[in-house]
Order: C-alpha cells, then sequence, then structure tokens
C-alpha cells in the first residue's frame, strides 16, 4: 500500500461547498458518442496531418524566417490535434496505430507540399476555412470541443493572415511567382467542396448544436478568398469535378505514404514507451 | 508564437538589406596602421569588463575574429536544425514531435538573433550565407554526422545541446555587447533543450531492450563528436590567448572540455550507459575525469568538410536557398511595387 496524502479539514471543507450535481463519468461521455468521437476525430486528424505536412518543410524553407512561421503553424496544428483527438480518445493511440481507412480528415490537408506556393495555397485555403469553423465552434454546446476551438481560433486568425500575406506576395510579386501560386490553387481547388459536405453524422451533430454546418458560411468562405485573389491579382479559379471521401476513410495514395513515415516508429516497437 | 512575430519584421529587414550595398569591401586587415591610443584605449575597457557596442571603435581584427566566431555560430545553428528536423516527422508521440518541433524552431531563431549580431559588425546576412554555401565559412564539426536512430534525437540534446550551453554561458558576459544580449536569450532556450533531450534518454534506458541498445549505440557514436566541439587542444589553438585577452572567449577548449566531462560522466552513469572511453577514470587530485586521446585527426578531416554527411548537410542548404530564389525574388518584387504605390 503505498502511502497517502490524509485528507485533511480544509480539503472536507472545501468538498462541501463543490458542486453536487453532474455524472461520475461526464468528463469522458464524449468518447461513449460515436457521432462526437467521429467529428472530434475529423477535426483532429485534419489539424495533425496538415502539421505533419507542414513539419517536412523544417530546415528546408525559402527563408529563415519563413522556416520559422511554418514550423509555428505546424507546432499550433500539433498541439490542437492532441487536443481534438484526446476529446476522441487516446490521441497518441489515434495518431499512430490507425490505418487509411480509419483517418477522417480532408483530402486537402494530405496534398504534398509541393513548391512554396503550392503549400500556402493549402494553407490560405484551409486556414481560412478552419478560422471560420473554429470562431462558430467555440459557441458549440460541447463544452469541451468549444473550448478547444476558443483557444485555437486566436491560432488560426494568425496563420490565415500570414497565409493570405504570402497569396498576395506572391501573386502580385514576379511573373514566375504568379505562375506558380496560380498553379497551387488550381491543384487545391477540387477540394474545396469537401470542406462544405454536409453528412448524416454532421447533419445530427448540427441538430444538436454540437458541430457547424459549414454550409452557413460557404458564402463568407467564397467572398473571403475572392478578396485576396483579387488583391493578389489572381484569378478565381472555375470550378472543377469535386473530389470527396476523406471523411469516410477514402483518401489520395499520399496519405498512407504520410502515415508510413509518421507511424513507423510505433509500429516497429509496439511494446516501448518513448 | 513571440518568433512569428520576429517573421513579419525579420522579412521586411531581410529586403531591405537586399538593397543596401556590400561594406565590408574594403576592410584594411592591417594592426599597425591603427591608432595606438586607440588600441590601448580600447583594450582597457574590455580588461574594464565593459561592453563594446557597435558604433565604438575598436580593432579591425576584433571585428574580423567577432564576425567569423559568430557567423560560424550562427551558421552552426541552421545546419544544426538538419539532423533534428530529420526525425520531426518520425519522432514516436505527438508530445515528443511538439517538443522537438519547438526545439529545432529555437534553434532557428537563435540562428537569427546571431546573423542580427553579425550584422551589427557591418557584415550582411546575404555575405554570410554565400560564405557558407561556397564553403568558405565553417560550422561545428558535430553537424556533420548522421541521425541514425530516435536514440540520437536524445543524445544531441543531452550532449550537444549540453556541450553548447558549457560553450555558451560565459559568452553571456563576452565583451561585445550584441553578441553578449544574443546568448542572455539563447541560453535561456538551450537549457530546455539539453533537458528535453537527457528525457528522451531516460526513457530509452529504462525502455526495452531494442531502446537500450538504441540509447547505448547513440552515446557511443556522439561522445568523441560532441568532446571534439570544444575545438583543438589548447597548446594548439593559435588565437585563443588574444580572444582571451578581448573577452571573446571566456575559457579556454581545454577547459571547457574538461567541465564538460565532469558533468556529463555522471548523468551517463545514472542512466546505466557506458562512455566509450576505457580510459576515462576519476582523478581524485585534479577534482575532474582523465580521459583517452580525442582523433584529431578525424577532427581535421570534418573540419576540412570531410565528416560523414559534411555534402548531404550543404547540399540540403545550398537547394533550400536555391529553391527559395523565386519566392525571396517575389517578395522582394512586391515590396517594391507596395513601396512605388505608397510614393505614388
Ligand atoms: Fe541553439
Ligand atoms: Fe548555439
Ligand atoms: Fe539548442
Amino acid at each position: 500500500m503505498p502511502s497517502l496524502p490524509t485528507i485533511e479539514k480544509d480539503v472536507e471543507q472545501r468538498a462541501k461547498s463543490a458542486p453536487d450535481h453532474g455524472a461520475f463519468d461526464s468528463a469522458t461521455a464524449g468518447q461513449h458518442d460515436p457521432a462526437v468521437v467521429d467529428y472530434c476525430q475529423r477535426l483532429g486528424d485534419d489539424a495533425l496531418i496538415l502539421g505533419q505536412r507542414l513539419s517536412e518543410w523544417c530546415g528546408h524553407a525559402p527563408a529563415l524566417e519563413v522556416d520559422l512561421s511554418l514550423a509555428n503553424i505546424a507546432l499550433d496544428l500539433i498541439g490542437q490535434a492532441t487536443n481534438f483527438l484526446g476529446l476522441a480518445g487516446n490521441a497518441n493511440e489515434l495518431a499512430f496505430h490507425r490505418d487509411v481507412l480509419d483517418w477522417k480528415n480532408c483530402w486537402l490537408v494530405e496534398q504534398p507540399n509541393g513548391d512554396f506556393a503550392q503549400t500556402m495555397a493549402r494553407q490560405f485555403l484551409f486556414s481560412t476555412w478552419q478560422h471560420m469553423l473554429y470562431d462558430r465552434l467555440a459557441g458549440s454546446s460541447d463544452q469541451r470541443i468549444a473550448a478547444v476551438a476558443a483557444k485555437a481560433v486566436k491560432e488560426v486568425a494568425y496563420h490565415r493572415e500570414l497565409a493570405a500575406d504570402w497569396v498576395i506576395r506572391l501573386g502580385d510579386g514576379t511573373d514566375e511567382s504568379a505562375r506558380r501560386m496560380a498553379e497551387g490553387l488550381d491543384w487545391c481547388w477540387r477540394f474545396l467542396p469537401e470542406l462544405f459536405e454536409l453528412d448524416e453524422t454532421l447533419q445530427a451533430l448540427v441538430d444538436r448544436g454540437i458541430a457547424v454546418n459549414p454550409q452557413s458560411f460557404e458564402d463568407d468562405y467564397r467572398q473571403a478568398i475572392g478578396a485576396v485573389l483579387a488583391e493578389a491579382k489572381l484569378a478565381t479559379p472555375p470550378e472543377q469535378r469535386p473530389i470527396l471521401g476523406g471523411r469516410r476513410g477514402h483518401h489520395s495514395e499520399h496519405l498512407g505514404h504520410l502515415l508510413a513515415v509518421m507511424q513507423y516508429l510505433p509500429r516497429t516497437y509496439p511494446d516501448a514507451v518513448w | 508564437m513571440r518568433l512569428v512575430r520576429i517573421e513579419a519584421e525579420g522579412h521586411k529587414r531581410y529586403i531591405a538589406s537586399m538593397y543596401t550595398t556590400e561594406l565590408s569591401k574594403n576592410v584594411k586587415p592591417i594592426e599597425a596602421a591603427e591608432d595606438p591610443a586607440l588600441v590601448e584605449a580600447f583594450e582597457a575597457r574590455v580588461a574594464a569588463d565593459e561592453f563594446i557596442e557597435p558604433k565604438d571603435w575598436m580593432p579591425e581584427a576584433y571585428r574580423k575574429t567577432l564576425v567569423r566566431q559568430i557567423s560560424q555560430h550562427a551558421h552552426s545553428e541552421i545546419v544544426g536544425m538538419l539532423p533534428e528536423g530529420n526525425w520531426i516527422t518520425r519522432a514516436p508521440s505527438l508530445r515528443r514531435k511538439a517538443i522537438l518541433l519547438a526545439k529545432v524552431q529555437d534553434e532557428g531563431g537563435h540562428g537569427l538573433y546571431l546573423y542580427c549580431a553579425a550584422e551589427t559588425l557591418g557584415t550582411s546576412r546575404e555575405e554570410m550565407v554565400e560564405a557558407l554555401h561556397s564553403g568558405k565559412a565553417k560550422y561545428s564539426t558535430i553537424f556533420n554526422y548522421p541521425t541514425l536512430t530516435w536514440a540520437d534525437i536524445g543524445a544531441i540534446g543531452w550532449l550537444v545541446d549540453g556541450a553548447a550551453i558549457m560553450n555558451q554561458v560565459p559568452l553571456q558576459r563576452t565583451s561585445y555587447g550584441p553578441y553578449a544580449r544574443a546568448m542572455v536569450r539563447v541560453c535561456k532556450e538551450e537549457s530546455f533543450h539539453q533537458r528535453q533531450g537527457y528525457e528522451i534518454m531516460i526513457a530509452l534506458a529504462n525502455g526495452t531492450d531494442a531502446q537500450k541498445r538504441m540509447a547505448q549505440d547513440a552515446l557511443n557514436r556522439w561522445w568523441w563528436p560532441s568532446l571534439m566541439m570544444f575545438g583543438p587542444p589548447d597548446d594548439n589553438s593559435p588565437n585563443t590567448a588574444r580572444s582571451m585577452r578581448w573577452r571573446i572567449k571566456r575559457e579556454t577548449n581545454d577547459e571547457l572540455r574538461q567541465k564538460f566531462v565532469d558533468i556529463t560522466v555522471p548523468q551517463a552513469e545514472y542512466l546505466g550507459l557506458t562512455v566509450p572511453d576505457p580510459a576515462l577514470s576519476w582523478n581524485e587530485v585534479k577534482g575532474g575525469y582523465d580521459f583517452g586521446e580525442i582523433d584529431w585527426e578525424e577532427f581535421y578531416a570534418v573540419v576540412r568538410g570531410e565528416g560523414p554527411v559534411a555534402k548531404e548537410r550543404m547540399k540540403a542548404r545550398r537547394e533550400a536557398w536555391d529553391n527559395g530564389a523565386w519566392v525571396r525574388d517575389a517578395a522582394a518584387a512586391h515590396e517594391a511595387k507596395r513601396a512605388a504605390k505608397a510614393a505614388a
């Protein structure tokens, strides 16, 4: 029997005035709600996969200052992923021991970095969406989700601003940078409809006030993107046939390779603690 | 978050500096031409432990030695991002991933402070980067060794950051003000770097057989290169005396190396790992460890650029720079357009 601290008088005193309602497993109640688990995985997977992608840049960015800001965004995203996956279950178990079919991130975030323009196109399109989402999610009826979103929304506002600045700088820079930026946007454009998809799981959570209906801000989003592209003197790409399926585990070929790298240690040494 | 704001400012500064003319072309390296009264006054200030600031008069050799030392230090921070960056995507838990990413980001920040400190001496960052890429400028020999396993990330934090702290703590009192102040900021972060490395080693040393093997192998490979980080032995370190007098250096290579060994050996013992030096033994009289002869031939080979992954490191740095040229050009072009618009 280990020696445990004695329960002192003042602790008893405090216990008397502490809240006397709620349930004993309320802190983990969400874990038993498959829809909430699914939603937290979508949010966490988006953040983790993009964070992993951005960290590939570390040490190789076009300038030292850019290296620092990409690492910073990656760090924020990994923090958000840790929080959201923690709401869905054991965050490390989820990050390192799921295969492709169980990942629920969107296609946009798993796209390769490409050149710096493609990385920034992806970041701009995603962070703008994520910012609008978190901003609303901070009002979720699920307190835990609301708290994570409220904390992260400030970080994401900065990601959005930084990415938009680069889109403008590259779009209205040299001929080469404008061409590359347009190509980066063109690469990503077919993945936008997935961000606004409303499937049954999501609809049910929207009805309960837990999730945000992304369609509620789609017009705002298109407008915000258009405004930045106009300032960047870039044409809004024409609509492309939507690529869907990420939320149901149907991904691009790129995700498997990303996971192979990311998960290699815990998978090679399943008994090890790090 | 703090570093991010540097990005915005730093970027503007970067662009501005691309338009400045080269400052150090006409430097006269002749000490004899300097006014003896000025030299004497300078030496007196240094001896009194005063800080020398950018606008103060300084001997040309002092300036040159500092540019060499600070830019080398900056290059080491930047090249040093590569061996550790090699493991960010493969870190074994979310927590380890975040810590390593933050650590490597710090190193980039250190590089930035140091480039800024060196620029106060009249050498632009472009010149320094150019010198690195052409092979003219050096960086710490340690970063020319490969990171093979996750344990190498532990060993680097523990040994390499440990050695760096040993080197850098006295530099907080170095005679050149901007360098000393940069070191104060850097040292604050280095102790976190060392702790995270040692913490990785503890987890491995208490882990499975495979993890223990990784840990021991990492110590075997990183021990001697870490001792080499302090540079050649004092009797073969030609500029030490002058650098000590000018308080650019505050302790000799051998003194620092001894300190490092004395602190690190018990840490290895605590981990249950064996230091790969059969000659290692406690010397009661000097109150420190005696240790074996360092392979100076290997050290000089690595200095010459023949380290195991020296080619990979330089290739990675040059490629990052070359592949980023269009981005930097675009940023400059955009800035020029904005400025023209504002002027109109
Ligand atoms: Fe550093
Ligand atoms: Fe350093
Ligand atoms: Fe460090």
